[in-house]
């Protein structure tokens, strides 16, 4: 139709007549929007055709369109074409690029994978991420725990060692830390002393005759102290006894702590009940090999290593 | 028809087609002359070879899959962002520059509309003739030179839509190769999308669409009408010299001198109707400024060989302002320049052109960027002092592999563990990544809130890059 002829006639109407004089607009939808209206239905129809669509009794119908992927214990399945099959093919993608990677950390000892800083990129992004997914919600993001709760990895403290092995060796086989409690064993009076003798230890402020006293019962056969955390109080890595002479605070909320009864306080509760919940899982049978070894890169990159 | 009901106007413009008439004159040549350059850089530059060693030999490479831009012995890298933001402010400003003073002068010369459409007219007018004979096969019934006319035209015009598409692909990819492989059927299928994608775009836009791209689809040919000012210089008609009281009148006996013309009160205008002829965007520019105005010239073209022809004075259509045209008697069309938004865009301009140079100038082929780690911000460690952890990433822009060495500058060497990477070799475009930890006394953390990294190339101790980082101490201390 021309600018002219469109622009001088009025808008047609349908013909009909209600009540004498009702009628209707003849305004028809430009021709485009009417293609495109087809169009999408014919899209809709092919979509019908590939992916799941309707709904059937129970089932639906599953569509023409398949995914071949890999699954978890590395069986090839092909399936109708699903969001989560589709996501796992996106996975093995993800899978495939990290691959080298993983076998170069794999055929490679420690002390070679540390010299290499591509590689060592590769440890700071994948372990990261390995960390978020199987640490985090234990060691927080970064790695600093929580005391009381969680030992912090990103310090220079190593409660069970900090090489190489000895972090392989945590993470393969876990940990359970155990103190036993002495609330029966040891009067309030000596076990208030001990706690002077331990807050003395990181220098804390306490009543010096009072930790002199904690000091020899820390070395007597009474409490017997020094079985465990040594004649110098630094902990003992092979049982997985911490230092106490050191800044750092595992179970007793010192450094959160203001006022000096809560500290003395924090330090005779773990005194008195000891402790039973110091539990590293094992992850020797759910992580591959190379993600451990990913891990324990990463963990004594976090801590700077021993 | 029904009494009330309003008229419609249809939302919907049919084109008209347009038969432009050919001109020569000195707006012509020029165009020609853009469209010659515009057209050896576009077409020649990608197959430019310019050796790198080990890098692509392309001058002009946009290689988007390996996030590197080549452009002659410079790489940038996502990182160089900044200086494209600063390049489209330059071409921005340059456009709000040139507007305010000659008008859409980018319009009418340089925009690659333009030249395509420029060209694919040429094209037709090679084919089918000057503007009457392509009319008269526009009206006659489809015959075999009709159908061989516009077949063969729209044949040429496709292959050069092609070649053009083609042209612009081979600058994101390897070109040579891209040739060998695009005809061998062995290109990524992205590179043959392209090319149809890019191929219909050209066709339709220069051959089909043309001035409707700028009449109703391009936004910058709007906008730049804001820019307009009484004292821009713009393609004009001088209404007073062409109309005269009466209006214009045709060239006839008793009419044909000025002094005839200007007796009987008559305009200079002959109304030939060449200018509306040779308009490629189908407007007639007697009607005043309008926004369908490319600002060509070719008007003035047509109008001065008239004039010329008929003995007339030239300039009956000619750049000029609006406030000069108002005048009883108008000076001569000067540029007005001494306004204080032209100069403000000149400043502009200026300011961020040597910006630009300089930047470019003293860029060095490496970087690095510092990032501390923010969980946790710090960690008391067992002595009593406090760790922060700093992710510094090197990039090695240069074409070698290059060792760097890494220092801290503001604190004790000794207080940075820099782990078995010290010194670390980055190879050539690649960035890597070193984690440092800093540790530091209560004592010294409280004198120290910021320190700087230092990163030397081993082969140049001269240059020496320093970043910033700051030390976090604040909940111990």
């Amino acid at each position: 139709m021309s600018k002219d002829k469109m622009q001088s006639q009025a808008v047609q109407t349908t013909g009909h007549a209600w009540d004498g004089d009702l009628q209707e607009y003849n305004n028809p939808l430009p021709r485009w929007w009417v293609w495109t209206f087809y169009a999408t239905i014919v899209f809709a129809v092919l979509y019908w055709i590939w992916f799941p669509a309707w709904p059937v009794a129970k089932s639906f119908t599953p569509g023409v369109g398949k995914i071949t992927y890999v699954d978890a214990k590395g069986v090839t399945k092909t399936t109708g074409w699903n969001t989560r099959a589709d996501l796992m093919r996106d996975m093995n993608e993800l899978t495939a690029i990290q691959k080298p990677f993983f076998d170069k950390v794999a055929a490679q000892p420690y002390a070679t994978i540390a010299k290499d800083p591509e590689l060592n990129n590769f440890i700071a992004s994948a372990g990261k991420q390995l960390f978020a997914d199987n640490c985090a919600t234990c060691h927080q993001a970064g790695g600093q725990g929580k005391i009381g709760f969680f030992p912090n990895l990103a310090d220079d403290d190593w409660l069970y060692g900090g090489s190489y092995e000895k972090i392989q060796e945590t993470l393969m086989a876990g940990r359970r830390g155990y103190m036993p409690p002495f609330g029966e064993a040891l009067a309030t009076e000596q076990i208030d002393q001990l706690a002077h003798y331990v807050l003395s230890l990181s220098g804390e402020k306490m009543d010096t005759a009072k930790a002199d006293a904690g000091k020899a019962l820390f070395h007597s056969e009474t409490a017997g102290c020094f079985y465990c955390h040594g004649d110098d109080a630094r902990g003992r890595q092979v049982i997985g006894a911490p230092n106490l002479t050191d800044k750092i605070w595992l179970w007793a909320n010192v450094p959160g702590e203001t006022a000096q009864e809560k500290k003395l306080a924090a330090v005779q509760n773990v005194i008195k009940h000891g402790l039973n919940k110091g539990v590293m899982p094992a992850w020797g049978q759910r992580l591959k090999p190379e993600q451990i070894k990913v891990l324990t890169v990463y963990v004594h990159e976090l801590g700077g290593g021993k | 028809m029904q009494a009330g009901i309003e008229e419609q106007s249809a939302l919907y413009q049919k084109r008209i087609p347009i038969f432009q008439r050919s001109i020569h004159g000195s707006f012509r040549r020029f165009k020609w002359a853009v469209l010659a350059l515009a057209y050896s850089v576009f077409f020649g530059m990608v197959w430019l070879p310019w050796p790198r060693g080990t890098e692509p030999a392309q001058a002009l490479l946009l290689d988007i899959a390996a996030r590197k831009f080549y452009i002659f012995d410079f790489v940038f890298y996502p990182q160089d962002l900044i200086l494209l933001s600063v390049l489209l402010f330059i071409a921005a400003t340059l456009l709000f520059f040139v507007t305010s003073l000659v008008g859409r002068a980018f319009c009418g010369y340089f925009c690659f509309q333009t030249l395509w459409t420029d060209f694919f007219v040429w094209i037709e007018h090679l084919i089918q003739g000057e503007r009457p004979a392509r009319i008269r096969l526009y009206k006659q019934p489809w015959n075999s030179e009709k159908l061989l006319k516009l077949g063969a035209t729209h044949l040429i015009w496709i292959v050069a839509a092609f070649w053009t598409a083609f042209t612009f692909t081979a600058y994101f990819t390897y070109a040579p190769q891209l040739f060998v492989d695009f005809f061998t059927g062995q290109a990524h299928p992205t590179a043959y999308l392209t090319v149809a994608i890019l191929t219909a775009s050209t066709y339709v836009a220069a051959g089909l669409a043309r001035e409707q791209i700028c009449t109703y689809m391009c936004p910058y040919a709007r906008f730049q009408s804001v820019m307009y000012d009484q004292e821009t210089l713009a393609v004009a008609y001088d209404e007073k010299r062409g109309e005269g009281k009466l209006g214009r009148a045709a060239l006839r006996t008793g009419m044909k001198t000025l002094a005839e013309r200007h007796a009987q009160q008559h305009g200079d205008c002959i109304d030939c109707t060449l200018c509306v002829q040779v308009c490629p965007v189908g407007i007639d520019i007697r009607n005043g400024l309008q926004y369908s105005c490319i600002s060509c010239g070719l008007c003035i073209d047509a109008c001065n060989s008239i004039m010329r022809s008929v003995g007339f004075p030239p300039g009956l259509i000619r750049y000029d302002s609006e406030v000069n045209l108002k005048q009883a008697q108008p000076a001569k069309p000067k540029l007005h320049w001494k306004r204080l938004k032209v100069l403000g865009y000149g400043a502009a301009l200026l300011v961020m052109a040597s910006f630009l140079m300089v930047n470019i100038a003293s860029r060095s082929d490496f970087d690095q960027t510092v990032n501390q780690v923010r969980s946790p911000l710090y960690v008391l460690l067992s002595d009593g002092s406090i760790r922060n952890r700093y992710e510094v990433r090197i990039t090695n822009r240069s074409s070698h592999d290059e060792i760097y060495r890494i220092g801290v500058r503001g604190i004790p060497e000794a207080a940075a563990d820099f782990g078995n990477f010290h010194e670390v070799t980055v190879k050539s475009g690649k960035s890597l990544m070193v984690q440092v930890s800093v540790k530091l006394t209560p004592e010294q953390a409280a004198k120290v809130s910021q320190f700087e990294f230092t990163l030397t190339p081993r082969s140049r101790p001269s240059e020496q890059h320093l970043g910033q980082a700051r030390f976090y101490a604040k909940d111990v201390l």
